[in-house]
């Protein structure tokens, strides 16, 4: 039972929360040297500490704490100067230690914020803190049908990702959002997004894993109190942020309209359905015993440093937005439908490569935007460079392609077949330009439509539409409209 | 050469580099002693034959060098060798053998020590008796029917049965200086951060602290002089210069030397013979030309108290990772019960009493809504009694106790009363918790049995308790065991 | 002075993942009251309440490594002392809590 979004917040307040994970892209692990690249094959980046070996100890990774301090201070956050790591103590088989080091009354940057943009108004999105721990392993669960838990028969595990320095970005309870708390949810996490990439301290792909998030939802009748929240877990792009969000704000009106408690836990949300199913419940609060890691020292970051740091950050991508809306001519219209989409960077990444602005933003936010949809995926996700949307732009300027061809081409990218030029002459999609077989094919054309090439003989220009989109057709698309046109023409003395 | 295994280090080592004899002679020597007197010690968990006669050889063909090089060396089991069993004393790592070398096992090797194999200890380095190891208690050469002291019984043991004339502990709570005081061997507890932790199996991390033991201060001196030293792979290593400890063997002139006696660590509570034997010994210091006060230190009452917060509570996080996943015993997979019961299982049947009493007490001092009563309240004492040794320490070059409040005693006699047994290191812990270091050094017998002195100094300055402890054993030499049950 | 009960003992040996037996249970129980009355002392010390807590001995700060990677062990040694493996991974039975 759901009650709609639109109307369930006409009769209650959201508060919403977000905790972000960022995996950094540092080369080594938080703790030791081994490798952190991806897709590696299993336990094969690992070594006595990120295993959790009896006797291992744990060195922090000095670049971990460089990336965090520089993610706060873009937050504009106060930086610690002096906090510790502490354990935080439960057992899971991911988990080599059975406790996480990371930072609890302690971290590293606090009292922050992030202004987004949602429909043209800026909200300030009040950030609590930010800390640093380190992630766990993966689990592959086997014998059950959906690859989750719930009926598996054993589990794998792999331990590569265990110990890959992990940034956790906590907002305060934002409260506010009215009528958009999904679009303003979204907003954040792209913005947050655009800023972790700008600074370059993560590849940021959520659909990698490095960049994950936990939303918090709770409503309230107005002038009441908070209600009970509920957390989401496995929100893995932007789009699922907004619809997580949103399918809470709907089931929890539906509850409360009936009388019902909302209940304090954990659910898990499913992109193919766009709902949450209910996970564990925190009702009976795991108690982690937290204590400052004595294996550890202290972490008392010089302010001179501190200062320096700041004074090196990038412009915040807020700022280069507007300046590049401005020097490229877009609207900022243009510009929050790119940010929504979280292609602005891949946008000007294309315009760097040599396509126009227009054209860019054209192909991001038109084609490549639908198969971003149809796959339920984000654009940025899609297996397609700014570098091969230039190219492919450049070569319908080049003349070798018109528009429909170009998205074939673009469709052969996504779907593996290689670069622009590969996919055009694997699939030999060029444009067919030879003149002599082009005559041959308007002439079967006009042969086979004598009803079109009378009236076409008889002054009626337009009908010469049918004979070129039947010489198209023919063709497979690969001929340049224009050129039929005219030899069609021609052929019929008009 | 007479008796090769009643030579001390320095000794060895000696005959060793000037070849007069081969290192693979010394070495044999004490396997075959291993081999004669272990069935009824028991020091040893693991004998490495093999390992230590290749290492030997290397000795001997000039590839390996250095000032303890061919000298055998028994290791205590809680530390990592790769490729060798290392059980913590504990079923739950039977058969384990790490994929690595702790740092302290890598700079034996590297200075030609010759790791004759590991040594028992109580389970996990949690006991004062090596009672609780998983494979049945070492014995005191002393006295067979008594115990060795513990948790690096072991260790000690081979000591004083002469199965070895180097042995590494560990102390976290007295593990080290206790075992030494009950065999009648030296023992010393570094400065903590002072020897890297690194392939050290965790008990207590911001406690545990590996070092030297021997059957004189000198031996010790050199063995310390090859642990020690900053390590990158421990955060918690101390980057500064060994101090200067074998010169300080060397310096045996205590005149003008300020020594204090600490007033709770001495008196009620601790055996008439054990308390007679300690006077002595600090008029001994006087005539060797120490000036002796008393010092009190309020604190050092609570320490017992602190200690066994703040230890179970670190130790009960340490041990988590025991789990029957990655490696160690697994129980009770039998394709119908989940992981979880497995690993409740597995723990449950891999840990002894005394660690699983640890662990619970540790989750309880660390838990919701008691860590500030227990475990935080506990870490404030811990500085307190650290403002008390500095206040100590303001008046004195070093202060002094008893090792130990009694003589080794029967096997079996204190198991039925964990704080009778939690009590043998009343004297050992402070120094644990300030993180000093402390020595003990075998200060004659009582009731025929070895008495401990022990001498504690501040943090960074081991040297003294070299210095101290080297006077203080050239002007009474330590005892030497009978050995009757010997055949 | 503490009670504890055998009730409170099970909680502990659930979040230590220590499978306990009734029997086992109480016993410990009496243990850790004898333990925590002794223990318990700590309350005593009155002039703890405005010292700072010591977390470590070493007065050490900024101990850090360079973001540099370093050889990982073979992957037959990390395998080697596993209780079960399977595919390049440890094998563990089916879990039952979602994380």
């Amino acid at each position: 039972m759901t009650v709609p979004y639109a109307e369930a917040l006409q009769e209650f307040e959201p508060v919403i929360g977000l905790e972000t994970h960022v995996e950094l892209g540092t080369a080594s692990k938080m703790f030791c040297g081994c490798d952190t690249t991806f897709g590696a094959d299993p336990n094969t980046h690992t070594c006595p500490v990120c295993l959790g070996l009896p006797g291992a100890l744990p060195v922090v990774n000095e670049k971990a704490i460089e990336s965090t301090i520089r993610i706060g201070l873009a937050l504009h956050c106060d930086i610690a100067t002096w906090c510790r790591f502490a354990r935080k103590n439960y057992f899971y088989p991911d988990m080599p230690k059975n406790f996480q080091t990371s930072q609890y009354d302690e971290p590293l940057c606090t009292d922050g914020y992030l202004d987004v943009l949602v429909q043209g108004e800026s909200i300030r999105i009040p950030i609590e803190r930010v800390h640093l721990e380190e992630d766990t392993g993966k689990s592959l669960h086997v014998g059950g049908s959906t690859g989750r838990i719930h009926g598996a028969s054993h589990s794998l595990v792999d331990y590569n990702r265990a110990g890959i320095p992990l940034v956790e970005i906590v907002t305060k309870p934002i409260t506010g959002t009215g009528a958009m708390p999904a679009e303003v949810a979204k907003a954040y996490v792209t913005e947050l997004r655009d800023v972790l990439r700008g600074l370059g301290v993560s590849d940021v792909k959520m659909e990698q894993g490095s960049l994950r998030c936990d939303v918090n939802v709770s409503l309230n009748r107005p002038g009441q109190e908070w209600g009970t929240r509920s957390e989401t877990k496995n929100v893995n792009s932007l789009r699922s942020v907004e619809r997580a969000v949103r399918s809470e704000v709907e089931r929890q009106a539906a509850r409360l309209r009936g009388g019902e408690r909302i209940v304090q836990e954990t659910r898990h949300f499913h992109e193919d359905t766009g709902l949450s199913t209910s996970g564990r419940s925190k009702e009976e609060a795991t108690d982690y015993r937290y204590f400052p890691e004595p294996d550890l020292v202290p972490i008392a970051p010089d302010p001179a440093w501190v200062a320096a740091l700041k004074d090196a950050l990038p412009e915040a991508p807020s700022i280069r937005r507007r300046k590049l809306t401005d020097e490229l001519g877009l609207s900022s219209q243009d510009s929050e439908a790119m940010v929504n989409a979280g292609v602005l960077d891949v946008v000007l990444e294309t315009v760097a490569a040599g396509a126009s602005p227009a054209d860019a933003r054209n192909w991001w936010l038109g084609h490549i935007a639908q198969a971003a949809n149809a796959q339920g995926v984000d654009a940025v996700d899609l297996p397609i460079t700014a570098q091969q949307v230039a190219r492919v732009i450049g070569l319908v300027g080049e003349g070798t392609l018109n528009a429909g061809l170009a998205r074939q081409v673009v469709d052969g990218v996504l779907a593996g077949e290689g670069d622009p030029d590969e996919v055009v002459s694997t699939r030999g999609l060029g444009i067919v330009s030879d003149e002599v077989a082009l005559s041959k094919a308007v002439a079967e054309a006009i042969a086979a439509d004598p009803d079109a090439a009378d009236k076409v003989r008889s002054g009626k220009v337009a009908a010469a539409g049918a004979l070129v989109g039947a010489v198209m057709k023919a063709t497979k698309g690969q001929a340049d409209a224009q050129t039929v046109r005219r030899l069609v023409l021609e052929q019929l003395g008009a | 050469m007479s008796d090769l295994t009643r030579l001390g280090a320095a000794a060895l080592a000696e005959a060793i580099a000037a070849k007069d004899v081969s290192a693979v002679e010394v070495t044999q020597a004490h396997l075959d002693r291993i081999a004669k007197v272990d069935g009824q010690v028991h020091a040893f968990l693991h004998v490495d034959a093999e390992g230590a006669l290749a290492q030997a050889r290397r000795v001997d063909d000039g590839s390996v060098t250095g000032p303890l090089a061919g000298v055998p060396l028994a290791l205590k089991d809680v530390l990592c060798q790769e490729g060798i069993p290392t059980t913590v004393g504990s079923r739950i790592l039977e058969g384990w053998r790490p994929p690595y070398d702790a740092t302290v096992t890598a700079r034996l090797k590297h200075a030609g020590v010759v790791i004759l194999g590991k040594t028992n200890m109580d389970e996990f380095a949690m006991g004062s008796s090596t009672e609780h190891s998983a494979y049945g208690p070492s014995h005191n050469p002393w006295d067979l029917e008594r115990v060795p002291g513990g948790s690096g019984g072991g260790s000690s043991a081979a000591l004083a049965s002469f199965q070895a004339p180097l042995a590494i502990g560990t102390d976290t709570g007295g593990s080290i200086r206790q075992p030494a005081a009950l065999t009648g061997t030296v023992g010393v507890k570094p400065t903590y951060g002072g020897v890297s932790r690194y392939g050290l199996v965790a008990f207590s991390s911001s406690l545990d602290q590996a070092g030297p033991c021997a059957r004189s201060v000198m031996d010790a001196a050199l063995l310390h002089e090859v642990i020690a030293g900053h390590d990158p792979r421990d955060s918690t290593s101390i980057n500064a210069p060994v101090p200067p400890v074998v010169e300080a063997a060397k310096n045996r002139d205590l005149k003008g030397l300020r020594v204090a006696v600490v007033r709770e660590l001495q008196g009620e509570g601790y055996e008439p013979g054990v308390q007679q034997r300690f006077e002595e010994a600090v008029d001994i210091l006087k005539e060797l030309g120490a000036t002796v006060t008393e010092v009190s230190c309020p604190h050092f009452d609570y320490a017992l108290a602190a200690y066994y917060l703040i230890a179970p509570a670190e130790a009960s996080s340490n041990l988590a990772r025991f789990d029957s996943v990655r490696y160690g015993l697994r129980v009770g997979d039998d394709g119908e019960r989940s992981l979880e019961e497995v690993m409740a299982l597995t723990r449950a049947k891999g840990f002894g009493a005394e660690v699983k009493r640890r662990i619970i007490l540790g989750t309880y001092a660390l838990s919701s809504g008691y860590y500030d009563a227990y475990y935080g309240q506990a870490q404030k004492v811990r500085t307190l009694i650290t403002q008390d040794f500095s206040a100590a320490f303001a008046h004195a070059d070093v202060l002094v106790a008893p090792t130990c409040p009694t003589v080794a005693f029967r096997l079996g006699a204190k198991l039925d009363d964990p704080l009778a047994m939690y009590r043998q290191d009343v004297a050992n812990i402070p120094s644990n918790l300030y993180g000093g270091p402390a020595m003990s050094v075998p200060a004659g017998l009582s009731e025929g049995l070895p008495v401990g002195l022990q001498v504690m100094a501040p943090t960074m300055r081991d040297d003294l308790l070299y210095q101290v402890g080297a006077a203080f054993e050239a002007a009474l030499p330590a005892a030497v065991p009978p050995l009757e049950w010997e055949s | 002075m503490p009670e504890i009960s055998s009730a409170e003992v099970a909680h502990l040996a659930r979040l230590a993942r220590l499978a306990l037996d009734e029997s086992e249970l109480q016993s410990l129980a009496g243990e850790l009251d004898v333990i925590l009355g002794a223990v318990a002392r700590i309350a005593e010390v009155t002039d703890a309440t405005d010292v700072k807590p010591t977390s470590h001995a070493v007065p050490l700060e900024n101990v850090t490594r360079p973001d540099v990677v370093t050889p990982s062990l073979d992957r037959d040694a990390v395998l080697a002392g596993a209780p079960a493996a399977e595919d390049g991974r440890f094998r563990v039975p089916q879990i039952l809590v979602e994380e």
